[in-house]
């Protein structure tokens, strides 16, 4: 079915989303103030000097919340990226190959996905020393393994074809196959995907942040704002409230937008378990 | 005995018991994963001599890890579930009193999860595409793109600040009535309700649409019979295994939500316990606690499998 108009719920998700990542990117530019600058009181009211009013500690929110962004965009992308490396090329890996290499691969990670990764990541993180570089690969690597399932699967549907069997005959090597054939094929399903895997990221590390294990101080992203100003809300400081909205609209927004790419580009729908 | 049925359900319980085995596996090695040890990882690069030989005979770090996996595993299966580094205290005589808290928000949460989504589900099969099913799919869809926080916090500004009806830290000891606990945990039991029933409604709908399209019911139809009681008496059955199949998977995530719910509103709970052990690098904590919310997990999704097989009449009475 051709499409030839962008729906309006797409539209709003793609601009919201290309707000969002604007702001990241020129974070530095469009921030009234410093991040780290104390620059007024405690949970200022919103004013027109401070459009979302003050945090804890006096520090403009909006110029926090826009380097906050940049930290949760820049660090669920890199997971998101390191995700769709490590998944898709095992997972393709595993349905060329096949034999005991898909067995192995896939019989593991059936077995990350049978508890949350939320819980292993506490686990892991329990002993990791929680640096931005840690969070990245703890959340890639986690993640990967749904990547991996929705790479397999595909690829296992492209091996069947008849251009794959010709390439093998032809004499082709597994990793020609691998990258000249089935990875163009198999590009618009996981592109699709990519957004619910971003999402999925945002919400993974606005969580870990949220509870102390994620982002550290000096540096915040989204769930470590709402952290610092959490304990306003019981006094009606909206402060905390946000960041969260912020994360919410985010996760909204992608999401609108990866539901459109998926219903234009493709049938093949992957997994979108947490 | 030799019904199929019955050896089914023992080829998925002995799964499962693999299962946990295995992830208690990737639990205890996910706490060893580091190139140095764990008790320098614990105590940081300023730690003594002294302290980091006494926490690593405290951990017994001087035998393999493999020995070490086993004596853990073995403990843990008798109950011993370790003592905590942080304080010394014994893990499973601290975790009592907190997995009862963890079940009880759980279980009153279900308790509400589960008969609203089927209502609600119903509801927009029954008015596919009018009005009330886009209302409850446009607002079950935007609650479970909320982080389980904003939700917390949205409840609790307007209902324990602005508002006034339920308090904003749930606070519950044994001393207190039932009602008074129920009172204290209204805001983080409606959170794990609103963040699971989008998800369990949606599938319960999709369910009964999919049945919808059997050539039976279109006989039904034909016959005559109210859209409702097509939907109630002949729809529904047939949808019960896959909506229970997802009910108890999104109970079985409520394991993740009761994680986040419980420090928003400082529940005296395994999940606050987890994270603030976590944040201590306690490890035999982390691991005791990963264990059980893994296995609790492992189980509720187990059930849904059973209750799938128990629910499919051509296994259950096979010719």
């Amino acid at each position: 079915m051709k499409r030839p108009r962008i729906p309006p719920s797409a539209l709003v998700g793609l601009i919201i989303t290309g707000v969002y990542f604007l702001a990241a990117i020129f974070a530095g530019w469009i921030a009234p103030y410093g991040f780290a600058d104390v620059v007024g009181d405690v949970w200022a009211p919103s004013s027109a000097q401070f459009l979302l009013g003050t945090d804890s500690i006096g520090r403009d929110l909006l110029s926090r919340m826009i380097y906050g962004g940049q930290t949760t965009i820049a660090i669920a992308t890199a997971a998101t990226v390191l995700s769709f490396a490590t998944g898709s090329i095992l997972g393709f890996l595993a349905a060329v190959v096949g034999g005991w290499v898909d067995q192995l691969l896939s019989r593991f990670v059936d077995l990350m996905m049978s508890i949350p990764i939320l819980i292993f990541a506490l686990v892991i993180l329990s002993v990791m020393p929680v640096t931005i570089v840690t969070l990245i690969i703890v959340m890639g690597l986690l993640d990967s393994t749904r990547v991996f399932r929705l790479a397999r699967g595909v690829a296992v549907d492209i091996t069947v074809m008849d251009y794959v069997e010709a390439a093998r005959l032809r004499g082709e090597g597994r990793l020609w196959i691998i990258f000249r054939e089935v990875l163009p094929n198999a590009l618009s399903p996981l592109v699709s995907e990519m957004g619910m895997r971003f999402i999925f990221q945002v919400l993974l590390l606005s969580t870990l942040s949220f509870l102390g294990l994620g982002v550290q101080p000096p540096l915040s992203d989204w769930g470590g704002i709402v952290k610092e100003n959490k304990d306003g809300i019981v006094y009606g400081v909206t402060a905390a409230l946000y960041p969260a909205i912020a994360i919410a609209t985010l996760a909204i927004s992608v999401n609108l937008v990866a539901d459109w790419v998926l219903t234009r580009t493709t049938s093949l729908k992957g997994g979108r378990g947490g | 005995m030799h019904h199929p049925v019955v050896k089914l359900i023992a080829q998925r319980v002995a799964l499962g018991i693999v299962l946990l085995l295995a992830i208690s596996v990737l639990i205890f090695a996910g706490t060893q994963i580091l190139p140095g040890d764990v008790a320098q990882a614990i105590l940081g690069q300023q730690a003594t001599p002294t302290a980091l030989a006494n926490l690593r005979a405290q951990m017994g770090l001087g035998e393999p890890a493999y020995i070490r996996y086993f004596h853990w595993l073995f403990a843990f299966i008798h109950g011993d579930l370790g003592k905590s580094l942080a304080n010394g205290q014994d893990i499973a005589s601290e975790i009592g009193e907190r997995l009862k808290n963890t079940l009880f928000l759980a279980a009153v949460s279900a308790a509400i999860i589960t008969p609203l989504s089927i209502v609600l589900g119903l509801v927009a099969a029954l008015y596919e595409n009018r009005w009330p099913d886009k209302l409850i799919s446009a607002v079950t869809l935007a609650t479970i793109s909320l982080p389980e926080f904003l939700l917390g916090y949205i409840l609790i500004f307007f209902f324990a600040v602005e508002y006034p009806i339920a308090p904003s830290v749930s606070t519950v000891f044994d001393s207190m009535s039932f009602l008074d606990k129920l009172h204290a945990i209204i805001l983080p039991v409606a959170v794990l309700v609103l963040v699971s029933v989008g998800h369990t409604m949606r599938m319960t709908r999709a369910a009964i649409l999919n049945v919808m399209e059997s050539a039976y019911i279109e006989t039904a139809e034909l016959k005559g019979i109210r859209p409702f009681r097509v939907i109630l008496m002949h729809a529904f059955p047939n949808a019960i295994s896959p909506v229970v199949n997802v009910l108890m998977v999104d109970l079985a995530y409520l394991v993740v939500g009761v994680v986040v719910t419980e420090v928003v509103f400082v529940y005296p709970g395994m999940g606050q316990y987890l994270v603030d052990h976590v944040a201590k690098r306690d490890v035999p904590v982390v691991q005791a606690v990963g264990l059980i919310f893994a296995a609790v997990y492992i189980a509720l999704n187990m059930v849904a499998d059973i209750v799938s097989i128990l629910s499919n009449p051509r296994l259950r009475h096979p010719k």
